[in-house]
């Protein structure tokens, strides 16, 4: 009983205070502010409440999938959809508000429907007909992409009522209106995941589906909530993307779902469910978001980025298993 | 009183006949050893009392109640606790998480938006069971992961007993544990038989069962073969029916050295 009477460091009892109290990986706040740092010394652009904003804005998008990201991956499932279905959203929006001229109300109804109904899909096909979630997403992945482009003929829908375009380039009280919704969604999720009986059953869910069960959680039901939720998520996030860039283009968020996915994993969600935050989801994204604002400053070209981000998701899941071994051995 | 009563259980899954029709009943604040070979259909029938299965015929009575349509957690509601071999921990949570788990106290945030987990409450009675147990863990807040076997049954059990159960089924509790840690899950069930808590023990352990049990039900072959009063019966008579006659003294000396 050896381990019980040494007492852990100082440096350990502030990691676990901050996993417990805050839900937020210690290691994930140190790399956020070291980049950060990094930047800061690169380019003198870097820190500025523009750049601030930039990064906050460019985040956004990505921070939304991330959040349903973390619900799918915390819960024990995979989602890589994500990136199509925002696609898929988008598309759908702006052709309920171009092509149908319906008022701009319901084409924000048609992006979340869109995005919810590809999620429950994923999610009816993962609890009812035993695919594994990995194929299932996989093949809604092409299934999603492949219908954007059919429904908007290939080509990007443009043209969008105001209403649609502030809700992606409005500043009220100089705020961009896409970081306000992305802040309240992670502030409303963060809520959910870590203080309700739902996220702590999501949790519960992806940690050992057994215990779940015999606990009385009705698991597939659950499940099918998540990837719902997931793909309604995704359908906000094709929402903020149409309503930036002023189209309803097909081919938006292809690769999101690594960014995304990358965002989570940094952020401490354990890969294999059971362990996740939206807190630290967030500072995953905005460490995505620093790093592709900061090698763009720094005018490296936007292949490089890509391939940082299949990197650093390479090396944040080799970092998190080194730990779990670790911890398993003591 | 009879607590519960299970009859003409029947379940199969695909071609394989697992229960071929089982009778049994426990009275309430009996202790009811549950034993037979390997594949008898222990576990499943265990499973059908819990809700995890669903009998395809039969009938399954609660406290007066029919509950075979119910599902795992209205039957948990009803009184029904199980303590899996496995233990079923949700190992990177913490105590009162996986104490509470499926049945969390909630509060209103600032008294205004309802269902958010009243944590400090679940930590407040966590920690009230396990002092109740005689237990000590290293801290309340840690993942269960990171306990020691007989610490993570400690917690499977507490789970089990917190919401005041009328029955409580243990799957092999004593299968994994060392020699003094046995005897305090002994002390345990004659505890909750003391205070009217009915249970049904699984155990391999014949020595366990016979120190501890009021009846002893033998499954075989998925049917309840043999159903003995334990002050009257002994280990020879156990072994032979368990292996279905024939001479079966070798085996029964074999268990007596235990």
């Amino acid at each position: 009983m050896a381990s019980e009477t040494t007492q852990p460091g100082f440096w350990a009892r502030v990691q676990r205070a901050s996993v417990e109290r805050l839900h937020i990986r210690l290691e994930s706040l140190v790399v956020l502010l070291a980049l950060s740092t990094a930047m800061a010394l690169l380019s003198p652009y870097f820190l500025s409440l523009s750049n601030f904003l930039n990064i906050l804005l460019a985040t956004s998008t990505i921070g939304v999938l991330a959040i349903a990201a973390t619900f799918v991956i915390g819960s024990g499932g995979l989602d890589l959809s994500l990136g199509s279905v925002m696609g898929l959203a988008g598309v759908a929006g702006a052709f309920v508000a171009v092509n149908l001229g319906w008022p701009s109300v319901f084409a924000v109804i048609a992006c979340i429907l869109a995005g919810g109904i590809a999620g429950y899909i994923n999610g009816q096909l993962v609890t009812r007909a035993f695919v594994p979630a990995f194929i299932v997403t996989l093949g809604m992945l092409g299934l999603a992409r492949g219908l954007a482009l059919v429904i908007s003929k290939g080509r990007a829908i443009y043209g969008l009522p105001p209403e649609i375009v502030y809700i992606g380039q409005g500043r009220p009280f100089g705020v961009p209106m896409p970081v306000i919704i992305f802040v309240l969604t992670a502030i409303v999720a963060h809520a959910v995941l870590a203080y309700t009986r739902f996220g702590r059953h999501t949790l519960a869910l992806g940690d050992s589906e057994g215990a779940a069960r015999a606990a009385g959680i009705r698991v597939e039901h659950h499940r099918r909530i998540i990837y719902t939720l997931s793909g309604a998520l995704a359908g906000l996030a094709g929402l903020l993307f149409t309503a930036r860039v002023n189209a309803g283009d097909p081919t938006a968020g292809i690769n999101y779902e690594l960014t995304a996915i990358t965002a989570a994993i940094i952020g401490g969600t354990n890969l294999f469910g059971g362990r996740a935050s939206i807190l630290g989801t967030m500072i995953g994204a905005l460490i995505m978001g620093v790093l592709q604002n900061g090698l763009t400053l720094l005018a490296v070209q936007s292949y490089y980025q890509q391939m940082a981000i299949g990197a650093v998701l390479i090396l944040a899941v080799f970092i998190d298993q080194y730990q779990v071994r670790k911890e398993s051995r003591v | 009183m009879t607590l519960l009563s299970l009859r003409g259980i029947r379940k199969s899954f695909g071609a394989v006949d697992v229960l071929h029709g089982v009778d049994l009943s426990v009275a309430a604040g009996e202790v009811v050893g549950l034993v037979g070979d390997n594949g008898a259909g222990k576990s499943t029938l265990m499973k059908t009392i819990t809700g995890i299965y669903r009998a395809d015929t039969g009938s399954i009575e609660f406290d007066g109640k029919d509950i075979l349509a119910l599902d795992p957690g209205q039957r948990r509601r009803l009184g029904i606790e199980m303590i899996y071999q496995d233990l079923s921990l949700a190992k990177q949570q913490d105590v009162a998480s996986n104490i509470f788990l499926g049945r969390e106290p909630t509060k209103k945030l600032l008294g205004l938006v309802p269902g958010f987990v009243d944590k400090s409450e679940m930590d407040r009675q966590a920690a009230k069971m396990i002092e109740r147990l005689g237990a000590h863990l290293p801290s309340i807040n840690r993942s269960v992961g990171s306990f020691s076997g007989g610490q993570q049954q400690t917690v499977a059990i507490a789970r089990a007993l917190t919401f005041n159960p009328k029955l409580v089924i243990m799957d092999e509790p004593t299968a994994a544990l060392a020699v003094r840690e046995v005897q305090s899950v002994l002390d345990l069930i004659r505890r909750l038989r003391s205070e009217g808590i009915a249970v049904i023990l699984i155990s391999h352990r014949l020595n366990d069962v016979l120190s501890v049990t009021d009846r002893i039900v033998v499954l075989r072959h998925g049917r309840a073969d043999a159903d003995l009063v334990t002050a009257n019966t002994n280990m020879n008579e156990v072994v032979s029916r368990i292996v279905g006659g024939g001479d079966t003294a070798a085996a029964a000396a074999h268990e007596q050295r235990g």
